[in-house]
């Protein structure tokens, strides 16, 4: 049930979120000096944060999304499968958002 | 109107059921919300695992990653499945919760005219980096 609404507001978050995409273009093709500050703000602590933000959102919405392509199929529809599948959905979120902040880390990105 | 009278028991549910649903409209709409998040799903993780690349690096980097006409073009795709996909959800988000009907004209004009600004802009600046270089 906590699944359902999540994916909601992740939508709404990632929403807001895929304007940081516009704004990365429209500063690659204003130029370098755009650029680097537009990415000066991206790797400062608030930005790091809307950007962690925007990445639990991402996955915790593409996982809620692809729990509602299966149940489009008509699967999935039992109550434990329907919440044993909220709660790998969330667990994907949560270790994907990690693992691809721990490889930003370690290819020296942060 | 015609009735679903004695000629009725010999029709099809579903030729009974045509014409007659309720919503009339938004199957279009409803179908491109999930072509969108199955072309989203693989998308997402080629950006996903792009940005990686691309916060290491600085402008020289992305000016090289764009010279690849691979990714301008998924960047193309995911720029206007995405914003397609937005406008939908948020459609759906703003029909659901605003009961208002001048409130939820405002809202769905102004989602629609932000998503496909945003989409026209995003567009326009991937075609030229991609085509033109960087620079002002």
């Amino acid at each position: 049930m906590a699944m359902s609404i999540l994916t909601r507001v992740t939508g709404g978050a990632a929403f807001v979120g895929m304007f940081l995409v516009t704004g990365w273009v429209l500063a690659l093709a204003s130029g370098q000096a755009a650029y680097d500050s537009y990415m000066g703000l991206l790797g400062s602590i608030p930005g790091k944060v809307v950007l962690f933000g925007f990445t639990v959102a991402i996955f915790l919405h593409l996982a809620g999304g692809f729990r509602h392509l299966m149940w489009d199929l008509g699967k999935g529809y039992s109550k434990g499968a329907a919440s044993a599948s909220a709660w790998a959905a969330m667990a994907f979120a949560i270790v994907a958002s990690l693992v691809v902040w721990g490889l930003a880390a370690m290819m020296g990105a942060l | 109107m015609s009735t679903p009278s004695k000629s009725g028991a010999y029709r099809t549910p579903l030729g009974r059921a045509r014409g007659l649903g309720a919503a009339k409209s938004g199957v279009g709409r409803f179908i491109g919300e999930r072509v969108t998040s199955v072309a989203l799903l693989f998308l997402v993780f080629w950006a996903v695992a792009s940005a990686l690349g691309l916060a290491k690096g600085g402008y020289a980097e992305a000016m090289q990653w764009f010279a690849s006409p691979v990714n301008a073009v998924l960047l193309l795709l995911l720029s206007v499945v995405g914003f397609y996909h937005m406008q939908v959800g948020m459609t759906v988000i703003i029909e659901d919760y605003i009961g208002k009907p001048v409130t939820k004209a405002v809202l769905l004009l102004a989602n629609a005219f932000a998503c496909w600004g945003a989409m026209a802009l995003t567009v326009l600046c991937i075609l030229k980096v991609a085509l033109a270089g960087g620079g002002a």
